[in-house]
């Protein structure tokens, strides 16, 4: 039977032997004989790892989606970048891979410092001046960075523009129901958040958050002064969720006010992995610091005065605050921040850049086609949008991506899929039922983008 | 030095040269990205984004050659202790051996490169890789259902408070308090907090377990629920947990299982056969996906049948005979909703199911077994130079104290543990639970051989009688990449990135 374990049958004999016992079965006396199982378990048999791993393979076969299959114009948080093979061999080190949180600072400053460098980075991303050493994903990001902006507000009134993503928001809903923070979604016109009148929302029914997305789910890129000027005269707290490649042209979310932003950090490294792990980012300007949530690593020095780094301000911390934690995060999601680090170490100044001149080249040029084909119409007016975009086709969005999958595309996302068929505060319905959210990364050529958009032209009549 | 009989330390191999920081290294002008060929319209960034959004200068990174950044985080690597360096009995993290294959699974292009937001046709492999873990979990708890979806154990205790309060919700029944013993994990008092609920405290008896006359004396109809982990964080085995189960469902409460120490009990034992409603599972401790340096995990959640419909979604399933495929998903009837935003840490989870693939059930147990035997081998063996504050056989890890040691010779826990780190093995965890004083606790997991434990053993044994000599123990670790660091001072001039250190 393999399996991992080192014991052979003379030293289990000779431990047993050393604790006085006759027999493994012993070792759980204490386990009442009523509760005990009596039988084993109903698993599959054991199998040796080549029978294991040609099995998955064929799983792998079963998902038709693979990027490898399909050329893949989906997005929605979750995008096809390029990750190159230094990127896989360096943050696959099996001393990234198979560490813990480093309770030992004294052998855990690989890690450490390239969290650190990770802090660095993304804080340079956001505009603020300290980021964390990552969350769970985006939506565990958007989350955290709520109940920040209640704690620090003291309002538990949020008001959400429908331009986050509905799968975002579905989480934070699910939250609220613990915390009791009242969520009002702000609907989006012609793709970006009309906020209310400012006039009058005072008192308990005044925000004490305000998220926004830059660019929004839709692509549409968010006017954050408007945003920034509602928190002026509410007293609320800014988040925003902002994409880290589409970042780099763009002026920063700090420099345009947020208090807070957050992330999904998937496009700086992370494969697709059909949805996980990735990574949340977050980042505060300097007043919310003591309410950061999940690690910070910052650097000291050891007794002998040498630069060393270490998990800081733990006092924030839930093992330490216990029930009076307003965060329950334990760990972060530390080797998909190496592989952040690393990626953004391979990009550089410039490949950064260059990877979102890219997706913004691609995003234009495909949806321009599109828009020039019979029957394919924006969902979001005139307004500017980066990284992806939303159309209405003539049939519906699960059926052109059903069509579109046969002939080698993964053609985006049905929004159906995303808000419901029924649409939300982001889309109506119709729009909703026949709607298409199309993602153009650095990855994708003019001759795919060409054959993708011929390919659509002939699936929707 | 040949160590003999595979004896897992590392002392000899970590790095001690400082490393500079990326940025440190970086040159202007100097780059390694390489990126497709594309023939796509050169439009300039004026062309594509507004001025009122344009950002004037890039955002500044580091500027290095690929040969600069393969040296520098190969150099990190040499600066970080790991499971593949040496043992790691980093008690209640369950830190075994991580089967190298369940990085190749990880790694086929038809699991990694699959997007999220593929509809339940294109992604098939995948649902059904959901649908039979959920199963398997299920078989291991004794549950109903399992969710996948929350990201962490963390996450799983969440979800599994939001599940506690969508029951009782809806059966009209508004309920306030949530006990945890005083042994419990840090984060399950947090969770508590955020799942709406005010903690009430139960303390331990002398024997190390719930106090069952405590417990009923708080147990009333305004309690949700009590979270419990068992074994428990003293690695002990919760004697009553019948008459708690009894006691606590009585009040129409909810039994919820912290799943961390299940690595203790696999075919032994289930949650569910011993009165438990709601079981989180962590799965990068019993089922071996690599910790990577403090997450990714993954935290499914399983459930008795009357919670089965508040469970997150949308929900990966069986399809019957006559769909369109062989898989599907479905929103639970009142499900609480989404808690991650696709599906969970998939990866995570195909390393999961991979691990028991190549253990099946009678794997498991022995994996259980020989847990508990390692973890009492290493408690007979230093119950001369430790105190051991709960004498009694244990599960799967054994918390020792440095109690007397300190009191006679001012050795504490935390020097025990740096000093150990010279010996190339991970310290216990210190200072955990907290309900111990000087609190060492040891999980020295399956994957451990009983040369390891010799060594290991014999390095404690080397440090109490190096306390009893009289060496400065406050001084060690010595031979690491770096020395004791000052964390006060981390914390009060916070320098969180490399632009925050100024003139340093």
């Amino acid at each position: 039977m393999p399996d991992y374990l080192p014991h052979t049958e003379a030293e289990l004999a000779q431990m047993l032997a050393f604790l006085g016992l006759s027999s493994l079965d012993e070792l759980f006396a204490a386990v009442p004989a009523a509760l005990r199982l009596g039988r084993g378990l109903a698993l599959v048999d054991g199998s040796p790892e080549p029978d294991v791993l040609a099995r998955f393979e064929a799983l792998g076969e079963a998902n038709r989606a693979r990027s490898d299959r399909l050329v893949c114009f989906a997005g929605g948080g979750a995008y096809d970048h390029e990750v190159p093979p230094v990127v896989r061999a360096l943050a696959g080190r099996s001393e990234f891979v198979t560490s813990y949180t480093p309770y030992q600072a004294e052998v855990a400053q690989g890690c450490l410092q390239a969290v650190l460098e990770f802090q660095t980075m993304v804080a340079r991303l956001a505009g603020l001046p300290v980021a964390n050493a990552s969350l769970y994903d985006g939506a565990n990001a958007l989350v955290e960075g709520v109940n920040l902006g209640v704690a620090a507000s003291g309002r538990q009134t949020v008001w959400v523009s429908s331009g986050i993503a509905p799968h975002w928001r579905a989480v934070l809903r699910t939250f609220a129901a613990g915390t009791g923070h009242v969520l009002v979604d702000i609907p989006l016109e012609d793709g970006v958040t009309r906020w209310p009148e400012a006039v009058g929302v005072s008192g308990a029914e005044a925000p004490g958050v305000l998220v926004v997305g830059y660019p929004n789910y839709l692509g549409c890129l968010e006017d954050i002064g408007a945003a920034r000027r509602m928190c002026e005269a509410t007293g609320a707290v800014l988040v925003v969720a902002a994409d880290p490649v589409a970042a780099s042209l763009l002026r920063s979310p700090g420099e345009c006010g947020a208090d807070v932003v957050v992330g999904e950090g998937q496009p700086l490294g992370t494969a697709l992995s059909f949805g996980g792990p990735y990574l949340g980012l977050f980042a505060v300007a300097q007043q919310h610091v003591g309410r950061l949530p999940g690690r910070l690593v910052g650097e000291t020095v050891d007794i002998e005065g040498t630069r060393a780094y270490v998990a800081t301000l733990r006092a924030r911390e839930q093992d330490i605050r216990r029930e009076k934690a307003t965060s329950n995060v334990c760990t972060n999601q530390t080797l998909m921040a190496v592989y952040a680090a690393v990626q953004l170490g391979w990009l550089g100044t410039s490949g950064l850049r260059e990877v979102a001149l890219r997706c913004a080249r691609g995003t234009r040029f495909c949806r321009e086609a599109l828009l020039g084909l019979d029957g394919v119409e924006p969902l979001t007016g005139t307004t500017p949008t980066v990284r992806e975009f939303a159309v209405r086709t003539p049939i519906p969005g699960r059926l052109a991506i059903e069509r579109l999958a046969d002939e080698g595309y993964l053609g985006g996302l049905a929004l159906a899929d995303l808000v419901g068929e029924d649409g939300d505060p982001s889309v109506a319905g119709d729009d909703a039922l026949c709607g298409l959210l199309i993602a153009v990364t650095e990855r994708r050529t003019r001759a795919e983008v060409e054959g993708f958009v011929r390919t659509l032209d002939k699936v929707v009549r | 030095m040949t160590a003999a009989g595979g004896r897992a330390t590392s002392a000899p191999i970590m790095g001690s040269e400082a490393e500079p920081t990326l940025f440190e290294l970086s040159q202007p002008g100097r780059r390694c990205w390489q990126l497709r060929t594309t023939g796509m319209p050169e439009w300039s960034v004026d062309d594509l984004i507004p001025a009122a959004h344009r950002r004037h200068e890039p955002v500044p990174l580091a500027e290095v050659s690929e040969r600069d950044l393969v040296g520098h985080f190969t150099r990190l690597s040499h600066r970080q202790f790991a499971v593949d360096l040496g043992a790691y009995p980093l008690g209640s993290c369950t830190m075994k051996y991580n089967p190298k294959l369940c990085d190749t699974v990880a790694g086929l292009p038809g699991l990694s490169g699959v997007h999220p937001g593929a509809p339940p046709s294109l992604s098939q492999g995948w649902l059904q890789i959901f649908v039979e873990l959920e199963d398997a979990l299920c078989e291991v708890t004794g549950m109903a259902a399992a969710t996948l979806q929350p990201a962490a154990g963390a996450a799983g205790e969440l979800t599994g408070l939001l599940l506690m309060r969508a029951y009782h919700e809806s059966r009209g029944d508004s309920r306030h308090r949530v006990i945890i013993p005083d042994s419990a994990h840090g984060t399950n008092p947090a969770s508590v907090t955020l799942g709406g609920y005010e903690t009430v405290t139960v303390p331990s008896d002398e024997r190390g377990c719930v106090d069952l006359a405590a417990l009923r004396s708080v147990l009333d109809t305004d309690v949700a629920g009590i979270m419990l982990t068992n074994p428990n964080t003293l690695g002990l085995f919760e004697e009553d947990i019948e008459a708690i189960a009894a006691a606590v469902h009585e009040v129409g409460g909810l039994l919820y299982y912290d799943g961390a120490n299940l690595n203790a009990i696999l075919g032994v034992v289930r949650p569910g056969d011993m009165g438990f409603d709601i079981v989180h599972m962590n799965l990068h401790k019993t089922f071996a996906t690599p910790h990577g340096g403090g997450g990714p995990g993954a935290g499914p959640v399983a459930v008795s049948p009357r919670l089965v419909e508040f469970l997150p979604g949308p929900r990966p399933v069986r399809l019957p005979a006559g769909a369109d495929a062989d898989y599907g998903v479905v929103m639970p009837a009142r499900s609480i909703g989404r808690v991650h935003s696709w599906h969970g840490n998939a990866l995570v989870l195909a390393r999961a199911l991979a691990y028991m693939e190549v253990h099946g059930g009678d794997g498991l147990r022995r994996v259980a077994e020989r847990a508990v035997l390692n973890a009492n081998w290493i408690r007979k063996r230093l119950s001369g130079s430790y105190d051991v504050p709960f004498d009694r056989p244990c599960m799967h890890e054994v918390v020792l104290s440095a109690a007397s040691l300190r009191k006679r010779y001012g050795t504490k826990a935390l020097d025990v543990g740096k000093r150990l780190l010279e010996f190339g093995f991970h310290a216990p965890t210190v200072y955990f639970p907290l309900i111990v004083d000087e609190a060492l606790m040891i999980e020295p997991t399956e994957t451990e051989s009983l040369q390891t434990l010799e060594a290991l053993a014999e390095a404690l044994e080397t440090i109490a009688a190096e306390a009893a000599a009289g060496e400065p123990l406050g001084e060690a670790p010595r031979s690491t990449p770096v020395r004791r660091v000052d964390e006060a001072r981390a914390a009060r001039t916070l320098v969180p990135t490399f632009d925050a250190r100024g003139g340093r």
